[in-house]
């Protein structure tokens, strides 16, 4: 049986709930216009973006419906997630969400190749943010989006928007020109920790020209839609081995749509070979399970399914209980509802800390 | 059971999915090609409200390439995570054996013959003119 | 003698074959090929696994020879593959001139001399007809028993691209290999180029994630039902996420893969094979949580990865199940390899045995 929440009865409310990953939506191709100078617009009219992608603006794996959102999401005036007032009537309020993370995906700069363009739509996405979603509606909190390639603009936009408490974390592209873990991007780690700001990585599906496979392109989505659980081992692999949590031992990253069930393989995988590459690591300082479970916080969504929910008990015994941050990926389509995730019974302490408790830790919500 | 009036047949389109409430219960009614289907109107699998769903053919094919497109507009297609639903049996096609939406009996029967159900009491005026779309409820 | 289990190693390394070994079955143009452009001199050795590096190179064995290590660890029979370098050549006739060589070596040389040795054919993924040509020419020999592809290559495994080699592999019993490695065309994995060559090795299980969706997706089981596939070197502790994951996406997405008309992980059932080493969960505990979570041992192939260092001491891990054993050691092989199922070294008694629960 589901574990029943009962939002009807309120106690969602007594939950305190907290979502970590809603994705806010740009509603026209201009919406970040407002933000931009002059320059960057005019730029954009002529040239556009420069992303490492075949297409313009969309995906090569298109998705099964709706781009990827939920079918009941779309408002009359723009895409799924364009709408606040949408996701007031959809999704916080019939859920009873306190606080819910913003994730802002697409034309932020994140991909941006361009250097100046790429910090340019970074700040522009995080000024948007902060008008058009985080002003109007306290229960959301924004995530700093940076551009990561651009490594010293980056730590300027964390710096720009690090004493501003609607700001809960820095949000990396996990699809970097270089392994997320390499010395490259550690000022934006360095900031990051200075500001007591976890990083959230969230996987998208923009190409980035590397293959979303180590092994070539897939042909369907039925596979590209896999590829983010191979691509977050890949992130937390990297930032162990690299040696960045070593050098930034305060630093949290929070894994959201990455998957989380992995995690106990990839440790033990890690621990297990550890000692034959040991002196090629002399940087680690302990086993790269440690470093996991000192760093890493991850979101549920999407919730795996196994036939026997028991297993996925299993598995957050290892990663810890107090690791676990409930998601829903609003409005995309493969949308998580709390009162259905846990197909088996969670003790009250349990429910407490994963679907709020957990984040208000992390995140250092009151 | 009991029978309650959630719609009139000549105010419901061909294809429409209308979310109705009867005995409590939220239901999706759909109607296609004259003939109505009722389902409870929650996805047993992750929650959603089946009535912001679609519509869905199932696809036949006998190895890699070959899509053939059958029993058109005989499921719904729930709106989040696309599971699919038949209308007649809420079966769900992908997992039968652990995901069943509860599918109502819906006919359409003359007007003097029925309980009326909340959304005649409700919001219709009692006729006996019109023909009801009806729903049982246990 | 008679009374020891029957084993089948199913992940078994031969030495590299220097390229003068290679000479005596290159044709006189090739042959004068290698000396001019002095690649006689050219180690061949794959970046994955260096030389000397301490995954490659178990000083344990240091002293053992093939034979030999048959002997230690009490093999009846070894599937063999010489991982050579020359797979990853550009030039694609010096490329299949090699590999014709390397396979021509391990027939002449290994299999010849030592019985318990059956054959892994190494082919390249960048080129199909030639891998088909390959099969053809050395099909007829029986002691041959699989097709060995490195797993990370540049077009996806399950791709059509490739499936000229699945059918005459198919066609003639031998089960298909993928083995950890990479050509390096291509990064690991999405998020770049690692440092280290620990962080490569550990992100080759997720190079096995994706090859397993991939095959599944492409329908290379509903095109070739008869293909079984083997994963050598790619662990399993990571299969539970793949098998939950992979049944709950095909339930929202199948009318794009109209062809997988059950989930996907019963599909794969009895077709896909994993060597057991490495066994990455620490210890009874995990090892059996993993074993539940995927459904027992059916598909789990004693494997020693000799000669490189994957355990110390036994090759079977503590608390693996007894009674799965018989399993591990011989029976879910012979459904693995169609050939050894009629191999006149495998015991009738094995052949008979029923299929696990």
């Amino acid at each position: 049986m589901n574990t029943q929440l009962r939002p009807e009865s309120g106690e969602n409310t007594r939950l305190r709930l907290v979502d970590c990953d809603i994705h806010p939506a740009q509603r026209t191709a201009g919406a970040l216009y407002p933000y931009l100078e002059r320059r960057w617009v005019d730029h954009l009219e002529s040239f556009g973006t420069h992303i490492r992608q075949a297409l313009v603006g969309q995906l090569a794996y298109p998705r099964m419906s709706d781009g990827g959102m939920r079918v009941d999401a779309k408002p009359e005036d723009g895409p799924a997630g364009s709408s606040l007032e949408l996701m007031r009537e959809q999704h916080l309020d019939p859920l009873g969400i306190e606080i819910g993370h913003l994730i802002a995906l697409g034309r932020g700069g994140m991909e941006e190749r361009n250097p100046e363009l790429s910090a340019a739509m970074a700040r522009a996405v995080n000024d948007w943010q902060l008008a058009e979603w985080l002003e109007p509606e306290p229960r959301l909190r924004g995530g700093i989006v940076v551009p990561q390639d651009v490594p010293e603009k980056a730590v300027a936009e964390i710096e720009r928007h690090a004493d501003d408490p609607r700001f809960v974390q820095v949000i990396m592209s996990t699809r970097p020109n270089e392994t997320i873990g390499a010395r490259k991007y550690w000022p934006i780690y360095r900031a990051a920790e200075a500001a007591g700001l976890p990083v959230g990585l969230h996987p998208a599906g923009y190409s980035s020209g590397k293959p979303s496979t180590g092994g070539g392109w897939p042909s369907f989505y039925f596979q590209e839609h896999y590829t983010f659980v191979p691509g977050s081992q890949a992130l937390v692999t990297s930032l162990v081995i690299e040696g960045v949590l070593e050098a930034f031992p305060r630093l949290k990253v929070a894994i959201i749509e990455g998957g989380f069930s992995w995690a106990p393989a990839l440790g033990w995988r890690m621990d297990r070979h550890f000692d034959t590459f040991r002196k090629e690591v002399p940087h680690l300082k302990m086993k790269p399970s440690e470093y996991m479970k000192r760093h890493f916080w991850w979101a549920t969504q999407p919730m795996e399914e196994p036939k026997n929910g028991r297993h996925v008990e299993e598995v957050i015994d290892w990663i810890g209980w107090d690791r676990i941050l409930y998601s829903s990926d609003y409005p995309h389509w493969d949308y998580d509802n709390p009162n259905f995730i846990f197909k088996f019974p969670l003790d009250p302490e349990r429910r407490a800390a994963v679907f709020g408790g957990n984040a208000r830790a992390l995140y250092g919500h009151a | 059971m009991t029978r309650h009036v959630v719609a009139e047949a000549s105010d419901f389109a061909d294809r429409e999915i209308r979310r109705v409430e009867a005995g409590g219960k939220a239901i999706a009614l759909v109607r296609v090609d004259g003939a109505f289907f009722a389902l409870l109107d929650r996805c047993p699998h992750g929650g959603a409200a089946l009535s912001g769903g679609r519509l869905a053919h199932q696809v036949e094919s006998s190895g890699p390439g070959d899509y053939r497109i059958c029993r058109r507009d005989e499921m719904l297609r729930c709106p989040w995570h696309g599971w699919e639903y038949d209308l007649k049996t809420g079966q769900s096609w992908s997992d039968p054996k652990s995901t069943r939406t509860r599918a109502f009996a819906a006919e359409n029967v003359a007007g003097d013959e029925l309980v009326k159900g909340p959304y005649v009491a409700e919001t219709i005026p009692v006729t006996v003119e019109g023909d009801y779309v009806v729903v049982e409820l246990p | 003698m008679t009374d020891a289990p029957f084993r089948i190693d199913c992940d078994f390394h031969l030495p590299q074959a220097a390229v003068t070994e290679l000479l005596p079955y290159l044709d006189e143009y090739w042959t004068r090929q290698i000396t001019d452009r002095a690649m006689h001199r050219m180690p061949f050795r794959l970046s994955s696994y260096p030389p000397n590096a301490p995954l490659t190179r178990n000083p344990a064995y240091d002293d053992l020879t093939v034979s030999g290590a048959l002997d230690r660890f009490d093999l009846s029979l070894a599937v063999a593959s010489m991982l050579h370098g020359v797979v990853a050549l550009h030039n694609p006739d010096m490329r299949a001139a090699l590999l014709r060589a390397v396979n021509d070596h391990l027939a002449a040389v290994w299999l010849e001399a030592e019985p318990r040795l059956r054959g892994a054919i190494l082919v390249s993924g960048e080129d199909p007809a030639a891998a088909v040509e390959e099969i053809e020419r050395l099909a007829g020999d029986r002691r041959f028993v699989q097709v060995t592809l490195l797993a990370m290559q540049e077009v996806p495994h399950g791709a059509r691209f490739h499936w000229p080699v699945y059918e005459a592999a198919a066609r003639h019993g031998l089960a298909v290999a993928f083995h950890a490695g990479s050509l390096y065309r291509l990064p690991p994995a999405v998020s770049g180029w690692p440092s280290y060559q620990f962080e490569d090795y550990v992100l080759q299980s997720s190079g096995f994630e994706n090859i397993l969706v991939g095959l599944l997706g492409e329908g290379v089981f509903h095109k070739f039902p008869s293909l079984r596939v083997v994963f050598q070197e790619s662990g399993f502790s990571w299969l539970p996420t793949t098998l939950w994951r992979i049944d709950k996406t095909w339930r929202g997405v199948r009318q794009e893969v109209p062809w997988l008309d059950r989930p996907p992980s019963q599909i794969m059932d009895g077709r896909v094979f994993f060597g057991l080493q490495p066994v990455d969960a620490p210890g009874p505990a995990a090892l059996e949580q993993v074993l539940r979570h995927i459904g027992g041992t059916g598909m789990l192939l004693f494997s020693t990865d000799f000669p490189h260092r994957q355990f110390d001491g036994d090759p079977v891990p503590e608390g693996f199940p007894d009674d799965a054993r018989p399993g591990l050691f011989a029976g879910n092989a012979l459904r693995a390899y169609p050939r050894l199922a009629t191999d006149p070294a495998v015991p009738e008694r094995l052949r008979t045995e029923e299929e696990p629960a």
